[in-house]
């Protein structure tokens, strides 16, 4: 698990539950965007070739039976079972829901963005959205650069020309906002 | 999920002299595990303890350090169906947890 290791714009308290955080324009941009790639890479799923439009037979259709191939998306969607026919039965009936409760919560982060700065005030519900939705963030990021426990690889220490130095910050300034709405949460 | 289950077929066995199906004993539980990870933040795992098991305080930072500092920890146990049940919360919050016959 990962420590804290900035501190960036934080969320606080609202009185009756919830939580409000100030961003600046750029800060909201980068946030919007980095989540609509997240909802581009979570997707719909796979959906078989003759899937059809009955809503009754989507209620019915069965999920994927094996874990994504890219890397990020097998870390939001484990293996529930070491045994791979446990795990591939487990992921047929569970990935899809959760593949669409991951897609409302940043959908949420989207729409509270889109409410406008400076301020944006969360409601309970809103905040554990946003909670979800930055840690998947978090996770994404944290696969792609290949962080690691003691970051032997110096990612925090990359020099300014190092090609992954953005991502790095947006990583780190992300872990920041997560920590303060857990402590926010928590209060 | 929701109210809606999609199970397999009950298919008949009829009576046989072969060897009856091994079935795992009932009477032993299952156990949710949470294993680390270098992601996801001490307070955030904390606080997933508290909010989803409704853990103390304590409880829930002595799992989060177990989590931490062994690997992983047993955070739930019970029937199967209901360490299914966990083990998806828990992917819901981002944990990577996995269930097990507790033998």
């Amino acid at each position: 698990m990962a420590r804290r290791r900035a501190r960036a714009g934080s969320f606080e308290p609202v009185r009756g539950g919830g939580a409000a955080i100030a961003l600046d324009e750029v800060e909201i941009s980068i946030l919007r965007s980095l989540t609509v790639q997240l909802m581009e890479l979570i997707g719909p799923g796979e959906q078989p070739a003759d899937a059809d439009q009955d809503p009754l037979a989507q209620l019915f259709a069965e999920g994927p039976s094996k874990p994504p191939d890219d890397p990020a998306l097998a870390r939001l969607f484990p293996d529930a079972y070491e045994g791979s026919a446990d795990a591939s039965e487990f992921r047929r009936f569970t990935e899809n829901d959760l593949r669409a409760r991951k897609r409302e919560d940043a959908l949420a982060v989207v729409r509270g963005l889109d409410a406008g700065g400076p301020v944006l005030k969360l409601t309970p519900d809103e905040a554990r959205q946003w909670l979800g939705t930055l840690n998947d963030l978090r996770l994404t990021l944290g696969t792609r650069l290949e962080v690691t426990e003691d970051d032997g690889d110096g990612l925090y220490r990359l020099p300014d020309s190092d090609p992954r130095k953005p991502l790095v910050m947006a990583y780190l300034w992300l872990g920041g906002l997560q920590e303060s709405l857990v402590e926010t949460l928590l209060g | 999920m929701g109210d809606v289950t999609v199970a397999p077929t009950e298919i008949e066995r009829p009576e046989s002299s072969e060897a009856p199906f091994e079935v795992p004993e009932p009477d032993v539980p299952w156990v949710t595990l949470v294993h680390n990870d270098p992601v996801n933040l001490m307070s955030y795992v904390t606080y997933v303890f508290q909010a989803y098991f409704g853990y103390s305080k304590s409880k829930a930072t002595k799992l989060m350090k177990d989590v931490h500092y062994k690997g992983r920890a047993v955070v739930s146990s019970g029937s199967r169906e209901e360490m299914e049940r966990d083990v998806q919360a828990m992917h819901g919050y981002g944990l990577w947890a996995t269930l097990s016959q507790d033998r």
